[in-house]
């Protein structure tokens, strides 16, 4: 087992740049979710630590070792293709022991370690099976197990619960987060699927366009974007954003939305008169008829245990998550009440965060 | 493999139009199979019967054209045919009845020999480049690649005979001038065209991923190259392996040009075989016959690869 870091990484294709300047460690033992939409660096970087590609620029350390120009297969680490990438023409028991072939593992041994992964991974009635009559699942599993068969130094994972059905996709975020319970491997899984990344992760990288938006716990993300770009990809619905002009001040607690007075965590930096935008997570949104923030409902969606209700406001659409017993006339006036510890603000020209002590105290304690 | 389904058509044809479908492969197999007939039927037939108006349907088989075909004869009085006892075989009765003796071995087997050993090493040669070629540019960002190979295409654009003249007199130069290793290499170097072009459509269509996967696991780009990437070829490999054979089998406007002795190979050769006044037709047609019978072994024994293998792409995806 072993630590990743990466250091200014990049890559350039041509004129595209797929990964710009990124720089994280991954902890021994720890599970992290490359997150983001499809195109925005996050498989490239997966195969620049696994040595698929070369970066253009930047350093890749495996343990403390510069393994930045080592080939693929120098490295130690395992890797999970999307489509699985099962040898055709190898049935599972060699699919799984073909990587112990290349290691000079003799004969009894590869038997034994490929038995014992099986047993792990609960294949062992399709060992002698062909790959290509799997269903979806079993081959997920065949090629996990050719993955931790070796006991790499990290296992490297790219989307590999993509073309599995929804169900089946639920049963397996368990099991791999079971799994990783059980052989504490440093893991780095790629997806676009907030849910998966948010269930199984220790530490999540959301990327766009080749940047790291955020690095964190999945906690500090969900509570604390540091992006308008992380509050609006994370969460469904996502963060609700009422825009404004305003200059603000340090120390600030609370700000004029549609001449309404907003209280919000203490703004911790100088700001010239610009467009302004508070963040609001649906769940922060109560329903308060003396609250002088206003507006109509547009619609509801029940979701059993609460429903997302739609308010239109002067401001646009806000999306409140509340609970299912009152029922909402469409058309029907309501007062919102935002809860002011949970508020972030947002410099709409760059997107970022505006310091406050919601992420101060956050980053302290 | 479910995807294989979704290319059939979704709606059951009719018997009707099945049935008509049936007639029209028939028809065109029958069309094609007269020639082959024909020539399968005339090496059976006496040489009067061969070239008889109209053509004879039915006739009394003989081994005469395969007996003419292997041997060279003499023609001697019936007085010295009678004192030579009985006849030790066959052929040596057939020769007899008309009025000649078996004087040795034709050439006819020597320049098949030659055949197989041009064909099928010109192939082997041809195949193995093409494979490493076309991987190479299936998987590599080769520079001028597209210009490469429309290069390597053009080879094939002219015929045969617009290049006969400065091959034979570099030929001549090298030595290589009716030898084994310059028409294999001329075979090879016509074929390897085909074949890298072939090949490459086959290995674009292995997924890049299973080698990293092997490279992942631990094996270098070659041993993945032969591990998992050849493997998965062989489909494709055999189809173009089937192709460069036909080629290299039936080539006949190099072999004439280039070849004349002991690098002969078939299809010049047969031509030449003259009887008594003239052609010798059951000859040359039991020649022919022969000649059919490696290509259509290797082609039955690959005929489900090479089906495979061409309808691969249509069928993939």
């Amino acid at each position: 087992m072993a630590e990743i870091r990466i250091e200014n990484l990049r890559k350039q294709f041509a004129d595209f740049v797929a990964v710009e300047d990124s720089s994280f460690t991954v902890a021994d033992g720890e599970f992290l979710a490359l997150l983001g939409p499809s195109g925005c660096g996050k498989t490239t970087t997966l195969r620049m630590i696994a040595g698929l590609e070369l970066p253009t620029s930047g350093k890749i350390f495996l343990d403390g070792e510069d393994v930045t120009f080592n080939r693929a297969s120098a490295r130690d680490i395992a890797f999970v293709f999307q489509l699985f990438a099962l040898y055709p023409h190898m049935n599972v028991r060699k699919n799984i022991g073909f990587p112990l072939l290349s290691q000079g593992v003799s004969k009894a041994e590869i038997k034994a370690r490929v038995e014992e992964t099986a047993r792990l991974l609960q294949i062992s009635h399709i060992l002698d099976r062909s790959v290509s009559g799997l269903a979806g699942g079993d081959r997920q599993r065949v090629a996990l197990g050719r993955a931790i068969v070796r006991r790499p130094k990290c296992f490297l994972m790219d989307e590999p619960l993509g073309t599995l059905d929804a169900e089946f996709r639920e049963v397996m975020v368990h099991e791999l987060r079971e799994l990783h319970n059980r052989i504490h491997a440093t893991t780095v899984y790629v997806t676009h699927d907030q849910h998966e990344a948010m269930a199984m992760a220790d530490k999540i990288a959301v990327m766009n366009h080749g940047i790291i938006e955020q690095f964190g716990t999945p906690q500090e993300i969900y509570s604390r974007p540091a992006s308008m770009y992380v509050a609006d990809f994370i969460g469904s619905p996502p963060m609700n954003f009422l825009k404004f002009t305003s200059g603000l001040q340090k120390g600030t607690r609370s700000v004029s939305v549609e001449g309404v007075q907003i209280a919000l965590p203490e703004v911790h930096q100088d700001l010239a008169v610009s467009e302004l935008a508070l963040g609001v997570r649906p769940e922060h949104i109560r329903f308060n008829d003396s609250s002088a923030l206003r507006g109509s409902v547009y619609g509801a969606e029940y979701l059993g245990t609460n429903q997302i209700v739609a308010v239109e406001t002067g401001k646009g659409l806000l999306k409140a998550r509340v609970a299912a017993d009152r029922t909402f006339r469409i058309g029907e006036t309501v007062g919102l009440e935002l809860n002011s510890e949970k508020l972030s603000l947002f410099d709409c020209a760059s997107g970022r965060a505006v310091k406050s002590s919601l992420y101060t105290e956050a980053r302290h304690g | 493999m479910s995807t294989a389904n979704s290319a059939h058509s979704v709606v059951e044809p009719s018997s009707t139009s099945k049935r008509i479908a049936g007639a029209i492969v028939i028809l065109y197999a029958v069309i094609t199979m007269v020639p082959l007939a024909w020539i399968f039927l005339t090496s059976f037939k006496s040489p009067p019967d061969s070239i008889s108006y109209p053509p004879k349907i039915v006739f009394q088989p003989t081994l005469e054209g395969y007996c003419n075909l292997f041997t060279t004869r003499t023609r001697q009085t019936p007085d010295y045919i009678q004192s030579l006892g009985a006849p030790t075989s066959t052929c040596d009765e057939i020769t007899r009845n008309r009025n000649m003796v078996i004087a040795g071995p034709s050439n006819y087997w020597p320049r098949f020999q030659n055949s197989l050993i041009i064909a099928f090493g010109s192939t082997f040669l041809a195949v193995s480049l093409g494979t490493l070629a076309a991987y190479g540019f299936s998987r590599f960002k080769v520079p001028l690649a597209d210009d490469l190979l429309f290069f390597i295409l053009s080879t094939r654009m002219m015929p045969p005979i617009a290049v006969a003249i400065p091959i034979y007199l570099m030929y001549r130069q090298l030595g290589l001038s009716d030898t084994a290793l310059g028409m294999i290499l001329l075979y090879t170097a016509v074929n390897v065209s085909l074949a890298v072009w072939l090949l490459k459509g086959f290995i674009d269509e292995i997924p890049r991923e299973y080698e990293e996967a092997a490279m992942i696991d631990g094996y270098t780009r070659l041993q993945a190259f032969w591990k998992v990437v050849l493997p998965q070829a062989t489909t494709g490999i055999a189809a173009t392996a089937i192709f460069c054979l036909i080629f290299a089998w039936n080539e006949y406007a190099f072999a004439v040009l280039l070849t004349s002795g002991s690098a002969q190979t078939a299809p010049p050769f047969i031509p030449t075989i003259i009887g008594e006044g003239g052609q010798d037709w059951p000859a040359v047609a039991a020649g022919t016959t022969i000649f059919l019978v490696p290509i259509l072994v290797f082609t039955i024994l690959l005929r489900k690869q090479l089906l495979r293998g061409i309808t691969f792409g249509a069928v993939r995806k």
